[in-house]
């Protein structure tokens, strides 16, 4: 399983050993963090539900995808679900290979197939005791910025 | 959606001469189509009417419902959609024919949405012939006066008038949705049909703003939709969903589906909200 869903801390130092290996001469991770403010707004936590199943399905994909298409040894993401204050750790990828610049490479892609493609939903705290789902209120709220005539590929990246 | 300043009129007041019975009180499912077409048009607009010619005012079929009795002279669907225009001359009315059995939830949801008040109608184009279909559509304020102009210098038919007029016109997704029934061969058809495609159960899991606006995060449903498209149109009228099926993607059995993918009993539909992970 390439991808996991956890609802309890990432433990990136243990994911990392996971990937070690004599052929990789080289390592990169990404990890996301709640950062205390989105478009404007102070938020003070964030919350994240997962379709589990599917997730990790698309998840496993995503990962598979991207050992075809670069050299790379390893490659392994975690993502958190639940409650997160701010500076937690949100999702980690991590990938090992020979050289640096497939890691890096593997690396990016992974992290935004999953920012598209995985449904995973947040709905961000904001200081003033409001909260809203990320990338579903505004788009209700306006619909003159949805595309009616535009259909999504099943199972396309969704921008 | 500006649902509240549409109203739905069921056409009632043909004669179903080559039926040999009434249109009307033809049942599909145990229910009459009359029925179907005020519940469908209901779960769509403000109120719904059902027009009648002035002799069929105390028909038990018709009786018990609010209705329109034609007010304006001539005959034919024309007359029925000029009076429904004429006691309410501020609503736009979506005007429904009583002899669509196969009509759904997603086609007068994608009419509604893609409505052009600027235009005098909204309607499909016939999967048949492309030519409009004026007996589902949308019949916007404005068309009262053209309407009348056009009956007065001896036209009859709604569909000629859409042709000559600038109405929006849409395609079909599901090409069957509007064939009507005429004949008692069409009828049995038509029952054989829907029997095919009877209800059943589905699992339906709700998350996030879906879950919310729900207020559950899942449920068995009986129902007779045939496409997660007619689902989700189901569910929205019932939950007030505020995302657009476009906005949305769908998973059935926990895959990636199309939405016109036929629904089985006991699948696990999810509708899935623009995905914010990461």
């Amino acid at each position: 399983m390439y991808l996991r869903i956890t609802p309890t801390a990432i433990d990136a130092d243990q994911a990392r050993r996971e990937l070690q290996d004599p052929e990789s001469g080289g390592y990169a991770s990404f990890e996301g963090w709640v950062r205390d403010h989105n478009e404007g707004r102070e938020v003070t936590g964030l919350e994240y539900e997962a379709f589990q199943e599917l997730a990790v399905k698309e998840g496993d994909f995503i990962v598979a995808e991207a050992l075809r298409r670069f050299p790379v040894k390893h490659a392994l993401c975690i993502h958190r679900v639940g409650l997160l204050g701010l500076g937690e750790m949100a999702v980690w990828v991590g990938v090992s290979s020979a050289h640096r610049g497939a890691a890096f490479d593997a690396c990016r892609f992974i992290i935004d197939e999953v920012k598209h493609r995985l449904p995973i939903w947040k709905k961000e705290h904001y200081r003033n005791g409001d909260s809203g789902w990320v990338n579903c209120e505004r788009c209700a709220a306006e619909p003159q910025h949805s595309h009616p005539e535009h259909r999504h590929r099943v199972a396309a990246p969704s921008k | 959606m500006s649902g509240r300043s549409i109203h739905g009129l069921v056409l009632a007041g043909g004669a179903s001469s080559r039926m040999q019975r009434d249109k009307a009180a033809l049942k599909y499912r145990g229910k009459t189509q009359l029925e179907r077409a005020v519940e469908l048009a209901s779960r769509h607009t403000g109120k719904v009417f059902v027009s009648v010619r002035a002799d069929q005012r105390l028909d038990s079929t018709r009786a018990q419902r609010p209705m329109i009795v034609d007010s304006v002279a001539g005959s034919g669907p024309i007359v029925g959609i000029r009076s429904a225009l004429a006691a309410h001359p501020e609503a736009a009315w979506l005007v429904l024919a009583c002899d669509l059995p196969f009509l759904s939830d997603a086609a007068l949801d994608t009419l509604l949405r893609h409505r052009d008040p600027r235009r005098l109608a909204t309607a499909y184009r016939s999967a048949h012939d492309g030519l409009p279909e004026p007996l589902c559509a949308i019949w916007e304020p404005a068309s009262a006066a053209a309407l009348a102009e056009y009956q007065a210098a001896g036209g009859q038919c709604p569909r000629k008038f859409l042709i000559r007029c600038d109405a929006r016109l849409l395609d079909l997704s599901d090409p069957r949705a509007l064939d009507n029934v005429n004949t008692p061969e069409e009828y049995a058809r038509a029952v054989a049909t829907l029997d095919d495609s009877a209800p059943m159960q589905l699992k339906i899991q709700y998350y996030a703003l879906m879950r919310e606006q729900a207020g559950r995060s899942e449920e068995t449903l009986e129902t007779s939709a045939a496409t997660p498209a007619d689902l989700y149109a189901e569910l929205a009228a019932r939950y007030g969903f505020t995302l657009s099926r476009e906005q949305l993607k769908v998973a059935v059995n926990s895959e990636f589906s199309d939405w016109s993918r036929k629904l089985a009993a006991n699948d696990a539909v999810v509708f899935i909200p623009p995905v914010a992970g990461g």
